[in-house]
Parts: structure tokens; sequence; C-alpha cells
């Protein structure tokens, strides 16, 4: 229709430039696909997929695609920056000084601490994925004040599943949509595996499965689900074990499964009296050393009629039932108390509780269960298991769940999550094709081995610690408290009140060392974290505590560092900003001692490679890990004459040993000194390269005897053991009764010879510390007027915005620029709030003004909205009147990180087992704003200034076009 | 739509100048045939045709600033096979050429006979180029009316109302704008002019409250249903993946308020029509109403093209309404 | 003739926006680029992009179907938005079908987004032409790039593989879907596939079966009471 155009659309916008393509590792997001980058005359072209990726095959998110304008974005941090004497901590007046004096000010500071108290410097992460060098670090300074993120993210997800089956969904496991058949989806907006999950649910989707979504909101994935199931949050234990209830009154359940696989058909003590009560009985098996329950249990045969040790030859378990031994104690075995547990758990019970109907819970039991039952995928693939039994297949019940924080984020969400583990073991789909599968290095002993200290005087001056930061207690010796019960950690993990705190709980550090309980601390470093917004709790306040100031006029928390790579909420609160690089300018390592990225056949792990040089003064915080730890002669940082031992940290990852000569470092791959062995072998100079050449990952692919039945597989478990994945063979048997948590509630009733929880925490823990799961209100649901406030407030995880970190991109804040409360239409218009309207949503802990959108999505009793998109005025560079914080909101302030407790102080607002923060519990009102109320986001701050060195942006237009100009 | 501004100054601008040519041509026709006294040709002809041509210039002037490449604008001629946007770049200086000969004519008193008609009446050269001019200046209300008339999406001008009302409506205050100018240079014409100006204020009335009833009875022939595939009574949109606006939501919605669109249609209609109506009566007797008639009536169409573009409604719009 | 397009399957597609994104990182370098962005970091950020992606709810609570919606330029094979343009600028190639404006000669008049019923149009603010998805063609005929990637850059990055594309009058591509506002006759060749339910049917006996695992421990499945039957609904 026209003549040749005069402006050739094939013709290459630039021509004669230089292009380069390297591939590396995304860090948009915690899910670590592989990407190329694309560089045109050394600016960004493109960044897309990389499609020899395991993880991704070339595909790529939103966020991904943006990644360019995180390299440019004007809220950058450029030099390290000190606040001004004088100036208010929050007001953002900073001076530049060199990394010099950096250094030099942090290693006097530090030195000081370690050789008077360690504990007194405290080192907080968040969303990052370097917890082996941070917790190393950590460790070899001596503190025991150590976390990352996972406290105040999913830790009742890896905890609740870890300690039942030895793995977990989360960076550790996964449903196998490849196979399977149904996929039930429960609380997971967006999570850790998010181009995979894309892929997967795509692909089972189009394989005609059916997929379920338990969600109170229908959005992103759930959206495609054949089937939503709203529902009422902090209800799903009452559904899962509703669930559970008919599995076994139908006799949907896989027998044969549960009978060898789990302690199903393990004998319990139910002597009352009896020191063991509720603990397995044991045969005379001497005891084996180590942290990992032997094999030593008995069953009651059914073939002989009396109790055999497990897994005799020949043997099969009775399943239920009640009997005596010959010493005349009661025993059943522990099916018949999951049975008993679940007996008044019916359907009708939980429509009550969760709003869904009974008929749609029945359905759902037929469903799940007759569907493992008849779609049996048998595949032609031979192992043997840990008693020598050799099997010519592996079978799978093609039922596959996934769960994240919908489950994970509530007070009640550890019992939640072992029911569902529980729900998954009795349809028999533990690392199963079709079912749940595990990723390496997982699956790990019940609990895995890593243990804290158990004592403060783990705790020396100038000594790292005598054991991890963070670890799996087994116990209650194995807590981490003083003698009188009292915690060592300044987040009280690992202590009576908080006992599986495995991920430590962030969510109270900074309240905790506030008020000096239990102690306070000189220097809280806080590297990725946004603790000033929207990874607190109880927002207002929590910014008031940071600086807070005592009766002589000193802040509370004295010195606070921040490494930072953008002008967030939380450096303006820094004493000493650190500005990190970004991933493009960083070496950084998804290592075998962190979290891999993992497939199920077998162990992955990634690097990432600078392609730029730092911004300006930009420095990897492992560089200053590796120099400070030079500078404060920690141990596994010098040589024995107090020399640097690593040049940097690329010179680290590469010679790093857990212990000289183990042959364990950071990376798997090219190890042997010229790249020969995997896994393990003498360090590899020529490793990074190696590992850049191959797309930045080491893949090693099990053979596929070992790729399933991985908890009793034989095979596998050795290999495991050998490649000192873990230290033992035995089998994983799945926990379906806790005999861990037994252990705590025996000693809350004060029997054995264990450690006994203090006064004001015995009836907590005897509560809470229930070895098979039971449904309970949400705490602040308890402790909340439901009249007064009846609706649940929650949040998701928008796809194209992760956290706090993309306001400052010019692309994606275009999506997502302000947020509303999503409210379904009909409890709007009862509160009479319009929709686009301004209305209020008030907790007992604070109120916040906000917008309105009706939604039809949203299950009527509850309210939400996408999770930090809104900002404190001037935050990330952005102009003080941007939408981020003038219409859009934080729901923080209407959190509160505190509960009140029973002895009138107060308690974290968490679960009471593992400590995870209950971020979803809260319950709000809603009304609409009085007339003549600003149209603008309340709670408003003072708004941040630009930080020197940090440009804003000039002019009103951004026009990106990598290389020369046409 | 978002009415812009150039668009309005260019159509009312032009619409004007073309209906005061026309008056002119009339004005001219009527003394040929000896219906009206003859004018003069300088003080009344060529200074009517450049008041026209100053019209015409400035419609034209308007409309380069709704171009974003103003520089380019000599391309747009180039597809008057398929465009009436391009008709109309063609016609509207084909138009003016004419009348500006029209005028040069008249200036230079190119009076020497062409022929003569049977009736013994002379034809000269003003005469044949007027006979040309209206040719063009009637193609050119086709033209710019068939800009909005041939898109079909946009239901409220898929009509031929629009090119009726664009002619009747430029004629209107063309002639308006005639009997004004009429008033100082040739007052014996003054009345003639206002005469026809409100036959056809009367007519541009009656076809605009045609389109009025349409539209307001139009059904739309898009739905959100068919925007995305969807046969379902209830379908609402609560993102549309651009926070802060996009050229869709600038482009395509006029942004007032409901009552502000219900108030602006009897304001047009009293300004445009009733007013003039009443000031070109009394202007019969009171010559000096009628400029006052002329800026009442300019101003009244200025809110009429206003409302024109806003009161249409572009099926993209089932895409934009609702962000979150 | 060929006629490239995109088809979209709403089955799977999750409202991710990486199609969004990935479109313009890839054209704002591009022949097309810079696609430029007004207040990036101010209030009301507003860009061009060439593909959006938007979301709708359909029914009622609970039942309620949360639609993701992505739209970019239909190549509609009648494209009304191309005999409106006085310039030329638009057209619709005669090799494989794909609409493009020419930047060199669009005067940035807007006429062209009136015509196009879907919004696909948008008007570079800063550059003051018009511009639209150009369906990758600098990708999907570059000689540059390996075989593997001419593909429009949406397509490769959606990771539930909800964008198609190809040629959809080439008989072996199967095009099922429907096309957007039928009612004005434009013809897009780019295509949406439907939401589609599996759905599991249950029946009584399924739930009984002579090897229940209950018979082994000795007991024998409840009779499932709670399931509706007749009797909930009728009375003879
Ligand atoms: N794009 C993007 N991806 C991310 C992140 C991000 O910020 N952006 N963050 C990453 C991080 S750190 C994490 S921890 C993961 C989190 O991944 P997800 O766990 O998927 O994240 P959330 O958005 O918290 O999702 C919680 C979901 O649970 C639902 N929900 C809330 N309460 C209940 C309940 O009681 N029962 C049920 N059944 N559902 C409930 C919510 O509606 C929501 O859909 O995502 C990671 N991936
Ligand atoms: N209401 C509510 N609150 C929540 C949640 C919720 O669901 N609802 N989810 C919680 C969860 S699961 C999590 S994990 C937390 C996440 O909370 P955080 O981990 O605190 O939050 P992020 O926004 O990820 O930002 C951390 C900081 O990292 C910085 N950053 C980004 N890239 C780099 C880098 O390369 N180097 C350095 N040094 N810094 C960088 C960012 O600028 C930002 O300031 O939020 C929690 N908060
Ligand atoms: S999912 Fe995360 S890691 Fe993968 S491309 Fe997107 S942002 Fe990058
Ligand atoms: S990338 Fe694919 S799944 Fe994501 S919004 Fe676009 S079409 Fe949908
Ligand atoms: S979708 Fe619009 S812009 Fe694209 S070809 Fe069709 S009418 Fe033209
Ligand atoms: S804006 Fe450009 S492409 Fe569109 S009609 Fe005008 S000249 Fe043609
Ligand atoms: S085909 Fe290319 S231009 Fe069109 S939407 Fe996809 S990425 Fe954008
Ligand atoms: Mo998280």
């Amino acid at each position: 229709m026209s003549s040749t155009p005069l402006h050739d659309p094939l013709a290459e916008p630039v021509s004669g430039a230089k292009t380069e393509t390297y591939t590396t590792t995304c860090y948009m997001c915690a899910c670590r696909c592989g990407i190329r980058v694309h560089l045109r005359d050394g600016e960004v072209r493109y960044i897309d997929g990389n499609p020899a990726h395991p993880l991704n095959k070339g595909v790529i998110c939103a966020k991904g695609s943006s990644g360019i304008m995180k390299q440019y974005s004007p809220a950058r941090l450029a030099q390290p920056l000190l606040r001004k004497p004088g100036a208010e901590r929050g007001a953002g007046d900073f001076e530049a000084i060199s990394w010099e004096q950096a250094f030099a000010l942090l290693a006097e500071r530090l030195g000081k601490i370690r050789a008077t108290d360690p504990k007194k410097f405290a080192l907080f992460t968040g969303r990052d994925q370097m917890q082996a060098l941070t917790g190393l670090f950590a460790r070899q300074f001596g503190t025991p004040n150590y976390a990352a993120h996972g406290g105040f993210c999913s830790v009742n997800m890896a905890a609740g599943m870890i300690y039942t089956i030895g793995g977990s969904f989360w960076e550790f496991g996964g449903p196998d949509l490849e196979r399977a058949r149904m996929f039930i989806m429960i609380g997971t907006a967006e999570d850790h595996h998010s181009n995979p999950l894309k892929i997967a649910i795509a692909k089972f989707k189009r394989n005609g499965g059916k997929f379920i979504s338990i969600n109170p909101v229908r959005t992103g994935y759930s959206a495609i689900a054949d089937e939503w199931v709203p529902i009422k949050p902090g209800t799903d234990g009452a559904l899962l074990l509703a669930l559970i209830h008919e599995i076994i009154a139908m006799g949907l359940y896989d027998r044969e499964f549960l009978a060898r696989y789990t302690n199903a058909g393990e004998l319990v003590n139910l002597d009352a009296v009896h020191d063991e009560f509720g603990m397995f009985v044991r045969s005379e098996v001497p005891k084996e050393e180590g942290c990992f329950d032997p094999q030593n249990k008995l069953w009651w045969d059914r073939v002989s009629d009396r109790p055999v040790i497990t897994h005799a030859e020949g043997a099969d378990p009775y399943l239920f039932g009640e009997f005596k031994l010959a010493d005349g104690t009661p025993v059943k075995p522990a099916f018949q108390l999951l049975q008993e547990r679940v007996r008044d758990y019916t359907p009708d019970w939980a429509a009550e509780i969760t709003g869904i109907p009974a008929a749609t819970i029945h359905r759902l039991a037929y469903e799940m269960g007759v569907t493992a039952r008849d779609q049996k995928v048998v595949l032609p693939i031979s192992w043997t298991d840990s008693w020598g039994k050799e099997h010519d297949t592996v079978t799978g019940n093609p039922v596959a769940f996934h769960a994240m924080r919908g489950l994970a984020a509530h007070s009640n969400g550890f019992h939640t999550i072992r029911a569902l583990a529980i729900l998954m073991s009795l349809l028999g789909t533990i690392d199963r094709p079709g079912g749940f599968r595990h990723k390496a290095p997982f699956p790990r002993p019940i609990p895995p081995c890593a243990k804290t200290p158990d004592t403060p005087l783990a705790i020396r001056p100038n000594t790292p610690l005598d054991g991890m930061p963070l670890g799996w207690p087994a116990e209650p010796d194995d807590l981490f408290v003083h003698e009188d019960g009292s915690p060592v950690r300044i987040d009280k993990a690992f202590s009576w009140e908080h006992p599986l705190a495995v991920h430590g709980l962030m969510h109270n550090v900074i309240t905790n060392a506030w008020r000096g309980d239990p102690y306070p601390i000189d220097t809280l470093l806080i590297f990725m974290a946004n603790m000033a917004w929207n990874s607190t709790m109880n927002t207002v306040e929590v910014r008031k505590m940071l600086n807070d100031k005592d009766a002589q006029g000193a802040h509370k928390i004295p010195f606070l560092v921040v490494c930072d790579a953008f002008e967030s909420e939380m450096t303006s609160f820094a004493d000493l900003i650190l500005p990190d690089t970004t991933y493009l300018e960083r070496y950084d390592v998804m290592s075998m001692l962190d979290r891999p990225i993992s497939e199920f056949d077998g162990p992955v792990d990634a690097i990432r490679v600078p392609i730029f040089p730092p911004k300006g003064e930009c420095k990897p915080f492992q560089e200053v890990l590796v120099e400070l730890g030079s500078r404060l002669k920690l141990p596994a940082f010098v040589k024995k004459d107090g020399t640097r031992k690593f040049r940097d940290y690329p010179d680290f990852i590469v010679n790093y040993e857990t212990e000289p000569g183990s042959g364990i470092g950071f990376l798997s791959g090219w190890r042997g000194k010229n790249g020969e062995k995997s896994l393990s072998g003498e360090p590899n100079p020529r490793q990074l390269e190696m590992y850049a050449a191959n797309n930045c990952i080491h893949h090693y692919e099990l053979p596929l005897s070992y790729q399933y039945m991985r908890n009793w597989n034989k095979g596998y478990l050795e290999w495991s053991q050998r490649n000192r994945i873990t230290r033992y063979a035995d089998p994983i048997q799945i926990h379906l009764y806790s005999e861990v948590l037994q252990s705590f509630r025996l000693a809350a009733q004060g029997k054995g010879i264990s450690r006994k929880p203090p006064e004001h925490l015995r009836k907590r823990v005897e509560t809470f510390f229930d070895p098979l799961p039971f449904y309970y209100e949400p705490l602040e649901s308890q402790a909340t007027d439901r009249h007064k406030y009846p609706l649940a407030a929650i949040t998701q995880r928008p796809m194209a915005m992760y956290h706090s970190w993309d306001s400052q991109n010019a692309w994606l804040r275009q999506i997502h620029a302000h947020n509303y409360l999503f409210v379904n239409p009909g409890t709007a218009k009862a509160a009479g709030i319009a929709d686009g309207g301004w209305m209020w949503i008030e907790s007992q802990w604070g109120k916040v003004r906000c917008m309105c959108r009706y939604s039809e999505a949203v299950e009527p009793e509850t309210v939400w909205t996408w999770n930090a998109i809104g900002k404190s005025a001037g935050a990330w560079n952005l102009a003080p009147n941007a939408n981020e914080s003038q219409l859009g909101f934080l729901l923080n302030p209407v959190i509160s990180e505190e509960l009140p407790a029973s002895n009138g102080g107060t308690q974290s607002n968490s679960d009471p087992i593992t400590g995870q923060a209950a971020w979803f519990d809260v319950r709000v009102r809603i009304y609409p704003v009085k007339p003549g109320e600003p149209e603008q986001t309340s709670p408003q701050f003072e708004p941040m200034k630009p930080y020197p060195g940090t440009r804003p942006f000039l002019g009103d237009w951004l026009a990106y076009f990598a290389g020369s100009k046409k | 739509m978002r009415p812009a501004f150039s668009v309005i100054f260019l159509t009312t601008l032009i619409g004007a100048g073309q209906g005061l040519f026309l008056a002119l041509y009339t004005g001219q026709l009527y003394a040929f045939f000896d219906l009206l006294p003859a004018q003069d040709s300088r003080s009344y002809y060529a200074a009517g045709s450049v008041l026209a041509l100053a019209f015409l210039c400035a419609g034209l002037i308007a409309s380069f600033f709704h171009l974003g490449h103003p520089e380019r604008a000599w391309r747009a001629a180039a597809q008057w096979r398929a465009s009436w946007l391009s008709r109309e770049v063609i016609a509207l200086p084909a138009f003016m050429g004419m009348v500006l000969l029209y005028g040069c004519a008249h200036w230079f008193c190119w009076h020497a006979p062409l022929f003569e008609l049977p009736g013994g009446r002379a034809v000269d050269p003003t005469l044949i180029l007027g006979a040309l001019a209206t040719l063009l200046g009637f193609a050119l209300f086709g033209c710019t009316a068939m800009v909005y008339a041939s898109l079909r999406f946009l239901q409220e001008w898929h009509t031929p109302l629009t090119v009726i009302n664009y002619t009747l409506l430029g004629g209107a205050s063309g002639f308006v704008l005639a009997a004004a100018f009429s008033a100082l240079a040739a007052p014996q014409l003054s009345g003639f002019h206002a005469g026809w100006a409100m036959i056809l204020t009367l007519l541009a009335l009656a076809g605009r409250t045609a389109s009025l009833l349409r539209n307001a009875r139009l059904k739309p022939k898009s739905s959100v249903r068919t925007a995305i595939g969807i046969k379902h009574p209830r379908i609402a949109q609560i993102a549309q993946g651009a926070m802060g606006g996009s050229f869709n939501t600038r482009e395509f919605f006029h942004g007032r308020s409901t009552a502000f669109m219900r108030a602006i249609k009897p304001a047009f209609l009293i300004l445009a029509f009733f007013v003039p109506l009443a000031l070109l009566a009394g202007g019969m007797t009171a010559p000096f109403l009628l400029p006052v008639a002329f800026i009442l009536q300019y101003a009244g169409l200025l809110a009429e093209r206003w409302f024109f573009f806003a009161e249409a409604n572009h099926p993209q719009n089932h895409y934009y309404r609702k962000v979150s | 003739m060929t006629q490239l397009a995109l088809v979209i399957d709403l089955n799977v597609c999750v409202g991710c926006s990486a199609c969004v994104t990935s479109c313009k990182e890839w054209n704002t370098s591009g022949a097309a680029g810079p696609l430029s962005d007004c207040n990036p970091y101010d209030a009301n950020p507003t860009g061009t992009f060439f593909n959006r992606v938007q979301t709708f709810e359909v029914g009622e609570f609970p039942q309620t179907e949360t639609v993701h919606f992505p739209k970019s330029c239909l190549h509609c094979e009648d494209p009304p938005c191309v005999p409106v343009c006085p310039t030329g600028a638009s057209y619709k190639r005669k090799e494989d079908g794909i609409v493009l404006v020419d930047y060199d000669r669009c005067i940035g008049c807007k006429y062209c987004s009136w015509a196009c019923p879907y919004g696909a149009r948008e008007l570079d603010e800063k550059q003051k032409v018009m511009k639209k998805c150009t369906l990758c063609v600098d990708r999907i005929y570059s000689t540059t790039l390996p075989e593997a990637d001419r593909r429009p850059s949406c397509v490769m990055a959606c990771p539930p593989g909800a964008r198609l594309f190809g040629d959809i009058h080439d008989p072996d591509s199967v095009v099922s879907g429907y096309t957007l506002m039928p009612e004005w006759g434009t013809q897009p060749a780019n295509h949406y596939l439907p939401r589609r339910k599996t759905t599991i049917t249950i029946h009584e006996d399924q739930l009984v079966r002579a090897d229940n695992p209950l018979k082994i421990d000795g007991k024998l499945p409840k009779p499932s009471r709670q399931q509706p039957t007749l009797d909930d609904v009728t009375s003879w």
C-alpha cells in the first residue's frame, strides 16, 4: 500500500556497533534464572532468558526483562556515606567518605566488640542469596546474632515440611507437574520458583491435568486454575485436617507407602506416667552416634501378631489398633493416633471455619484420593531401598501440591504445613513421579544435623562461635538458651519462646535491640533488607525505635550499618551506608552450602559473573566481608601468620574450603586441580572460568535409579553420603507423628531429664508442641475483638515487582505505580466505600488511608493489596509527589511485630513453634474517609533527600537506547 | 475522545472561512442575476476574500499544532486515493488557492467577459473562479467531515449527518460572518446575508439536533464482551497494565464529568443557535448586533465541536476503564 | 500468502507482564526505538509500550474468573488504520502481512490510532510519531541473530508459553482461536485461545472398592453418608 519505506524496519539501528553476549544469573528476584546479557557498544541492548539454563529454559519474566532500568537507575548509591554529625537518623543527611575510612571505622568498632562481647554485633540479611558467606562471617566473628530473611519469610514452610518429610517446598523441592494429573496449589502468589513454576503449570494444564487453587484471592497463577477454592485466611489447617479425615475414613490412603516409608506403623508409648510417654518404643539396638533417629522402633506385625523391629523381613505392621507390649506398656501405631486426632475434624466442622462448603471438601478428598490411587504412574526404573529390597519400578501417585506463604505466614502455619505434608504422605506422593520431588541437598535427616550451640558459653571474645548461628533442634537440650531458659540470641530464636526458629526472627531484632531485651547490642549490620519499611511490621513505631535515644542522648541502637544498592527507606536510618553493586557487577554464588538451584534430577549450583565494573565507588558486599574478615583476623580469612588469606571474593570462592583439605567449597562444579571432579575435590584455580563457559551453572544429573524415593533410596543415600552431602545414609522415614515435638511437650510437662521451659512458657510449649497436627485459630485472631475487626487483611506479591526493589525501575513502576485495597464489592458497599474511593483500613495496632478497588475475586471476609508498592516520599530517588508515596500504601503499619504475652509482657507475633512472622494474621475493619480528608495516603513521612553521589534524574524524559545513537 | 483544540479550531475556523466565501459568492451570483445590487470588487469581494483566507489560514495554522511533525506535513498529501485526511489536506490549500485567485480576480478587476450566457449576461473570470472555489469549498466540507464520518468505529460520527452538519454549521457561521462583514462593507447586503444565515442556522440546528437524538439512541456495536471475546453478562476491568496513564487514556477520554457533559449540550445549543438567531433577527434593524452574533456563535461552535469530539465513544475504551 | 501473527492462549496466561517489558527492552533499542518514557521517576509515569496486559474479572464471587488479557497490535488482515493514514506511513507488508509504521514518514497526526478499534497504537510523545507492535520484524528476519532467536521478543519471554507465533495462513498451523471485536470486520490476524476447564468425575463405586486398605486393618470404609443424595432435592 505504500512505496518503499523511508525507514527500513529491518536495518540495524546502529551500524557497525560492537555487540557482545554474556551469560550469567538473573537477580531481579530470588528465582535465579539463567540470562543472556546482550551489549551494544558496551551498553545493555537487551537481557533475555538463557535457553540452555535448566531453570528457565530461555524464558524470562517482567522483572528480568527490566534489568536495564535497574542497572541505570538514578536511585543507585555510589559512595560510602556517613551520617553527618548531629543529623537525625532518618533525616538522610550524609557525607561521602572513602572506603578506607569506612573499613577503618568498622574494623575498629567491630574489633572492640569482638574482643569484649561478640554478641553485641548483629548481622541480619534480607532477600540475599549468600548466606553461606554471611553465616560464615558471623560465626567466625563469634556472634550468635545472625539470620537471614527466612524467619519473616517462610520458615514455617521449611520447618513444617523438613520436620515431617525431610524436605520442603521453597527452594528445596517441588511438585512434579510433568507427571501429575492433579495439582493443588495453596496460598501461593508468585514464589521463589517463579519462571519454572509458570512453565510447569502451563505444560500441566495443556496435558489435561486438573489445577486447583486454594486461596482467598484469585489472581496470577490462580487465575488459570480449573477450580478456585476461596478460603478464609488462616484456616487451611482445618481444611487439610478435614481432608485427612476423609482420606482415612474412605480408605483412600496409600497403605503400602505409609507402612514402609513413614512412621505410621511405629508404636507409640501410651503409658501416661512414663517419662517416654508419647515417644516411640524402641528395641535394644544400641543408639547410634549423632543426631539422627536410628531405625530401632517397633511395629506390631500383622503376620506374626507380635511386636517386631520395623521393616523386619516379611513383616507388615498394623496401622490401626491398640496393643500391649510384654512389659505391659500400652502402645498404639502412630497412624491410629492420627486417625483419632482427625476423628472430629469432619468436613462439616471445617466448612464452618474455612467457608468452604462441606460438599466441596468431600469432593476434593475423593478427587485427590481416587486420582492418586487409580492413575498411578509406573516408571521402569529399578532401585534398592534402604532395607535392601530391590524394586523394578518406581511408582507415582500423580497428585501434586504446592504451597507457600499463604500457609506459612500465619501463627498456626507450622501445624497447617505439617498437616499438608501428612496429607501428601497419605496419598503416597513423596519423592515419587507426579508428586512432590526433592532437590539436592534435600532430603535431609529429620531434623537436619546442623545445630546451634546449646549454651551461652559458646560465645567467647575473639573466638568463632562454637556451633552454627542457625540450626535444627531435635530436642529441648538443643536449644540455645541460658541456664534459666532465657534466650541467648537477640531475636530469641531457639529459645523456649520459639524453639524451632530455624531461620531466626529478623522481624523482632530492631524491637528487641531497642528495648534491650534480652540485652542491648552495639552494632547492627543490615544487608539487603529494608527494615525501615516493608520487611518490618509496625513500620511507624519501628522507624521511631531506629532513631530513639536514651536519657543520655545516645541512640538505643548505637550503631547502624546498612549495605544496600539503592536509596531505600532503610538507608536513611543508617549511620554508615555501604553501597553495593548490582547483580551485573559482581560475582555471586548460588551455593550448595546455602540454597542452590537444584533440579529434581540432581544438584545444580550457579554463579553470577560481573559484566560491568562497579558503578562509582560501589563495592560488592562480599568483598566488604572478605576485607573485614581479613582486617579482624577471623580465622577463616587469614593464614596462620595472621596475614590475609584471600585476595578478593573470587579468590575466596575458588579457594575456600569448609575445613582445610575438605574439598568442599562454595561451588561443587569443576573441582579438582583441573576441574575434573564434581561436588568435592581440591580447589581449581580456573573454576570460575569453567562456570562462566558453561552458562554459569554446574548441573550434576543423578543416575535415574537415584532420582526417586530418595528418603529411602539406598543408592542415592550412599551416593549422597560419599559426596558429603549428608553425614548419614540411613533412611529418612516420614514423621507423621513427630517425636521431636513430643520431646518438647514432655519437657513442658516436667517429664524426663531434659531442660524444662521457664514457668511462664510451660503452657505454651505444652499446647503447641503437639506431635500430631491440630487446628487453632491464629494467635492474633484470638487476641482480637472479631466483631470490631471482622476482616482479614493480607498481601500478595505482584509478578512484575520484587518487594520494594523495583519502584526505582522506570518500566516496572509504570505497571504498579501505586496500589489499591481490593475489597469484595459486597463488603465494600456494606461499609459505604465506593469503587476507587478513599478509605481507611484499621487494625488494633494502626491505620492506613488508601484507595479501594472492588474485586469479585476475593473472599468477602478478606481484603488484600499488592505488597510493598507504597513507598516513603522521596525514597528510591523518586519525586516526593510520586504515586508510590501519595496514592500507594504499605500495609505494614497495621501489622504488629508483637502480641501481648501471658506473663503480661510481649511476645513476638509469630508462630509459637518456629517464630515465623505472622504477616497474614492481622484483623482489620474498613470505613470510608470523612468528607474533606486529603486524597493522599496516610501515614506520610518527611520526604527523603537525594544523597551525595546520587543524581536526581533530570528532565521529564527517558528514552533509553543502547549504544551510540542513530 | 479527547477534543484537541488544534482540531476544534481547524474545523471551526475553516468552516467559517468556507461559509464566508460561499456567502460572498452567493451574493455575487444574486448580483449577477440582478437580484441584489452589485458590489465593489476591491472593497467588498477582494476584502471579503481576504477575510475568508484569514480564517482559512488560521485554521491551517491551528492544524499544524496537531501534528507531531509539522515539517513533514507535505507528506500528508500522498494518500489521496485512500485517506480522507489526505484529501482534506489537498482540498484545503486547493480551496484556499482558489479563494485567493478569486480575491485576486476581484482585486485586479479581471472583469473581461469570457463568454456570454444566453440571457446576455457576461461571465467573467471571477464568476468562474468563484464557481470552482465553491466546488472546492463543498469538497472541503465533505473531506473534513468524512475524516470523522468515515471512522466506522466511532458510531457517533459515522453518519451522513456529520457531513451535513459540518457543511451547515460551517455555512451558517460563514453567513453570519458575511452578514457582519457586509454590515461594514456593504450594508445593503447585510440583510440578505443575515436572512440566509438565519435559514442556515435553523437548518444546522435541525441537523445537529437530529444527530444529538441519533447519538442518544445509539447502541454501541462493541462491548467489553466483544472486546475480550468472553460472553458473560458481568465483566469488570481491574487493571490495564499502566497506572500513570497511557496514550490510550489520554487520547480517547475527555476526562470531564458527566455533569459537565450534560451542561455543555444546552450551552452550545443556546450559544451556537438560539442566541445568534435572535441577534440575527435584531441585526436586520441594528446591524451592530451582527458581529456580536458571529462572535457568540463562533464561541458556541467551539463548544459544539468540543462536544462533537468528546461525545464520541471509541471502542478502544473498553480496554481502558480501570487501573489497579 | 503469508500472514504472520500471534496466538495468545488465555488458558495459560498468568498475567505476568513478561511480554510487556521484554517487548519494551527489545524495541527501545531496536528499529522502533527509543520508546520514550515520560516522568520516569516522577508522578504519573507513562511511556510507550507495544504490548500491555490487562486484567478483567468475569462473574460474581465465588464464580469469579480472573482473566489476564495481553493486547498488542493484532495485525488486522483488513487494517482500518492503514488506509486512513494520509502519508502512507502506516502500511501492511505484502510479504508477511505485518502492519508497520514508517517512522520517517509519519507526521504524528494520530489519525490511524483513531481508526484502530483496539487501541493498539501509541504515539511516542517524545519522538512524536506513531508506534505499535512490529511483530518484532527486526528480530524475526535478523541475519545476525541465531536461528532460534528469530522469534518475537515477547514470545521468547513468555514463561508459560502463552504466546504462539506463526503464519496463520499456513494450514498446518492450527488456529482455533477467536478474534476480537469481530463486528468490525477487521479480521485481526492475532487470535486468542479461550479458557478451558478440566474436571474430574468420581463414581460412588470408586470410593468403596474391594481392595480398600481399611479392610487390611480390619476396618470398613465409612459409607459416605454426607454425600448429597436424591433425598436432598426431591420428595415423591
Ligand atoms: N514477583 C515477585 N516474586 C517474588 C517475590 C516478590 O516480591 N515479587 N518475593 C519472593 C519472596 S521473598 C517470597 S517469600 C515468595 C513468596 O511467594 P508466595 O508465598 O507465593 O507469596 P505471597 O505473595 O506472600 O503469597 C501468599 C499467597 O497466599 C494467599 N494467602 C494468604 N493467606 C492465606 C491463607 O490463609 N490460606 C491460603 N490458602 N492462602 C492464603 C495470598 O492470597 C497469596 O496469594 O515470593 C518470591 N517471589
Ligand atoms: N506486609 C507484608 N510484609 C512483608 C511480606 C508480606 O508478604 N507482607 N513479605 C515478607 C517477606 S517474605 C520478605 S522475604 C521480606 C522481604 O523484605 P526485604 O528483604 O527487606 O525487602 P526487599 O524489598 O527485598 O529489599 C531489601 C533491600 O535490598 C536492596 N537491594 C536490592 N538489590 C540489592 C543488592 O544487589 N545489594 C544490596 N546490598 N542490596 C540490594 C533493596 O534496595 C532493598 O532496600 O518482606 C516481608 N514483608
Ligand atoms: S523469575 Fe526472577 S530470576 Fe527469573 S528472570 Fe524473573 S526476576 Fe530474574
Ligand atoms: S508473558 Fe505470557 S503469561 Fe505473561 S502476561 Fe504475557 S502472555 Fe501472559
Ligand atoms: S490492531 Fe489496530 S493498529 Fe493493529 S492492524 Fe488492526 S487496526 Fe491496525
Ligand atoms: S500518525 Fe503517522 S502513521 Fe498515523 S495516520 Fe498519522 S501519519 Fe499515518
Ligand atoms: S511481537 Fe515484538 S513488538 Fe509485538 S508485542 Fe511482541 S515483542 Fe512487542
Ligand atoms: Mo520472602
